[in-house]
């Protein structure tokens, strides 16, 4: 009998062994599906990250003969960066297209970190008398507050494009950053309104409250106890409206001209014209994206808190 | 999450201050009133003197948003304190739309070219008739159809690369990184980076590549149909790790004791899937279907920038072909009402759409 019971036991161990290599065969199998899907789409989200900054490295002739990595196919060269005025050698010298480069770039950080910071700083307040006040204005409660917010992200900008661009010219505000970073504010206040009503709704009000009793007025309130726990959705918000701001290219170039144009309208005024050297473009490109996809690398945790305000929870 | 409202304090407020509030904010409206006035005296040539644009007035519409403001503290005392905070973005967002749109419906309905040396004029319904004969304008709309279809396509492969990132795996992080990329990019410069280089005829990697699969001469912008695919693809690109990352924050929610369960219960990955993490996901995937329909209605900039609406308008959008529209004949007033009638053509979509949802979807205001 204990044989019998031995050569059971036996048979079923080696039952389990073989379940287990089995199933160790189908997660192993399984684990390298999972790798190999997520390599190729990193691959594919990469690959013309990739290509524009190689690009910008290269000469014409590596250009037409496809080379794709540096040092391995092709020498690269600095000659995409020296139109620009941005290599090594040419830094410090003095190039007129570095300056027209430059000033696109900081009109772009002004709009965009303008428009931003306004952006937050009435976007929060308003998500915050929308959070913890009851309003009645006429016939309109909170809800239909919220709503007139949010909804504004419905509105295609091609439907105010060109009475802004009339309403501008009457308010000598056409080509100009004030401008731009106002039309910039409101495309965005609806998002940052957003992010921060949600923010807002899950700090609980105890502590105000107890403040309140205490004899603070609700503006000490605010700015000495709820701003400071919200600052990580400010931040969120902050960032996400700078991202938006900084890539939008529709508005800026229907009111902007010369002194206020921002670097997308750059790029795509090189992107249109013929006969400009791929490396240039290449380069231009590059320094174009750098900024946000910095922002990107390492602001990560910031955009994922932005963009799941509300959505995820 | 509880709603935390707050009572306001009730506060005795002085018998001088809401006079004066009453009367800070008359003497603003007074201003207001005034400058605007004169201002549109000047406009229509009734008298010469004035400002010599509407700035002026702009600063006395300021004045007075501050001067309501205060009155407000000093006619309501801590309730008026409440409402400043509202009272910024209302009036910004007010002064920002409702007025452009309201002067949007007037151009709407003039024949204002820009180049036309006779000024504008009323033209009644013109531009609407010429709306409902033009062709382009009718293609415009079929595209919009389209693109906005795809969405569900987008939606499967955000899925699934976020049932993949929210696997067992190492480097998460460094993966959620590398697919976030290509959202931080303008469209411009992908319009530059895929459209005009990757793609290219001779020697873009993705031409070489499709010679490779076989495609003789491959021109991704040629035939109406692959070129709307090829514009699709890109503002998908973009536009996908928009949607990865609403998932997969929903999927990094969900009960694990319910799939856990499922699988004590024998079900297999598939069953697990389409009966449980499917139907839980179901707010999140309607709230992220909607977000991306609402951003893909107004795809413009890469049809701008690639193909200018081409081949024959076969890409365009509603908003790129009014650009056109505006850039090329400096056709205001019909351009203006193809993005008026394109406004409500979207509201009435959103609505049904969002009625249709409102069982699945979680609450956006």
């Amino acid at each position: 009998m204990t044989t019998a019971i031995g050569a059971n036991a036996r048979a079923e161990e080696h039952e389990v062994e073989a379940g287990s290599i089995a199933s160790w065969v189908a997660r192993f199998g399984g684990k390298a599906v999972v790798y190999g899907l997520l390599i190729a789409w990193t691959f594919i989200a990469l690959f013309p990250i990739y290509w524009t900054l190689s690009t910008s490295l290269k000469l014409g002739k590596d250009v037409t003969q496809g080379h794709l990595i540096p040092w391995v196919d092709f020498s690269p060269s600095w000659r995409g960066w020296q139109s620009l005025g941005l290599s090594p050698d040419t830094i410090f010298a003095t190039s007129n297209v570095r300056e027209e480069f430059l000033k696109k770039f900081i009109n772009s950080v002004i709009c965009s970190i303008g428009a931003s910071a306004l952006a937050v700083v009435i976007g929060s307040l308003a998500a915050y008398g929308l959070s913890r006040f009851d309003y009645k204005f006429g016939p309109w409660r909170n809800k239909d507050i919220s709503f007139f917010f949010v909804s504004q992200l419905i509105l295609p900008p091609v439907v105010l494009a060109l009475p802004f661009l009339v309403l501008y010219k009457e308010l000598a505000l056409l080509d100009t950053r004030t401008g731009l970073a106002l039309v910039y504010t409101l495309v965005v206040l609806p998002i940052v309104i957003w992010v921060m009503r949600d923010q807002f709704d899950t700090i609980p009000s105890e502590m105000e409250q107890a403040a309140l009793v205490d004899g603070c007025s609700i503006w000490g309130a605010f700015v000495r106890i709820v701003l400071p726990m919200a600052l990580p959705g400010m931040v969120a918000a902050f960032i996400l409206s700078l991202v938006l701001c900084w890539n939008e290219y529709f508005f800026a170039s229907l009111l902007t001209g010369f002194d206020a144009q921002t670097l997308p309208v750059m790029v795509a005024s090189q992107t249109g014209s013929h006969g400009i050297n791929w490396w240039t473009i290449a380069a231009l490109a590059t320094a174009a994206i750098t900024p946000l996809l910095l922002i990107g690398i390492f602001l990560e945790r910031y955009i994922v808190m932005g963009l799941t305000a509300g959505a995820g929870k | 999450m509880s709603s935390a409202r707050i009572e306001a304090a009730h506060e005795d407020v002085p018998p001088g201050r809401p006079i004066r509030g009453k009367w800070i904010f008359r003497l603003a409206s007074t201003l207001l009133v005034v400058v605007g006035a004169l201002q549109l005296c000047k406009a229509t040539g009734l008298i010469s003197i004035g400002f010599a644009n509407w700035r002026p007035t702009m600063f006395a519409f300021v004045l007075w948003g501050v001067a309501l403001g205060a009155s407000q503290v000093l006619k309501y005392g801590e309730i008026g304190k409440q409402t400043l905070f509202v009272l910024p973005a209302l009036l910004f967002t007010a002064a920002m739309v409702i007025f452009p749109t309201i002067f949007g419906l007037y151009i709407a309905f003039t024949d204002w070219n820009l180049n036309a040396q006779s000024g504008h004029h009323f033209n009644g319904i013109d531009n609407l008739r010429t709306l409902w004969a033009d062709a382009y304008f009718w293609n415009a709309l079929g595209n919009m159809i389209f693109y906005v279809a795809t969405v569900i396509v987008q939606y499967a492969i955000a899925f699934g690369l976020a049932l993949l990132l929210n696997a067992d795996i190492r480097a998460r992080k460094f993966f959620r990184v590398a697919f976030l990329l290509p959202f931080m990019l303008s469209p411009v410069a992908v319009s530059w980076m895929i459209g005009k280089s990757l793609t290219e005829n001779r020697f873009g990697p993705l031409a070489n590549f499709a010679r490779w699969l076989g495609w003789e001469n491959p021109a991704f912008f040629t035939d109406p149909w692959i070129a709307r695919t090829t514009i699709i693809s890109m503002d998908s690109w973009i536009w996908i790790p928009f949607m990865v990352i609403l998932l997969l924050a929903g999927l990094q929610a969900l009960p694990l004791d319910v799939k856990e369960a499922a699988k004590v219960d024998g079900a297999n990955w598939w069953q697990t899937f389409w009966e449980i993490t499917f139907p839980l996901m179901l707010p999140v995937s309607v709230t992220a279907i909607v977000l991306r329909a609402i951003f893909e209605l107004k795809l413009a900039d890469l049809v701008i920038n690639v193909t200018a609406g081409g081949p024959g308008g076969a890409t365009d959008t509603i908003s790129s072909f009014v650009y056109r529209e505006y850039r090329d004949r400096s056709n205001v007033g019909y351009a203006t009402m193809v993005a008026e009638v394109y406004l409500i053509l979207i509201i009435i979509f959103i609505t049904l759409l969002l009625k249709a949802v409102s069982r699945y979807m979680q609450k956006m205001t």
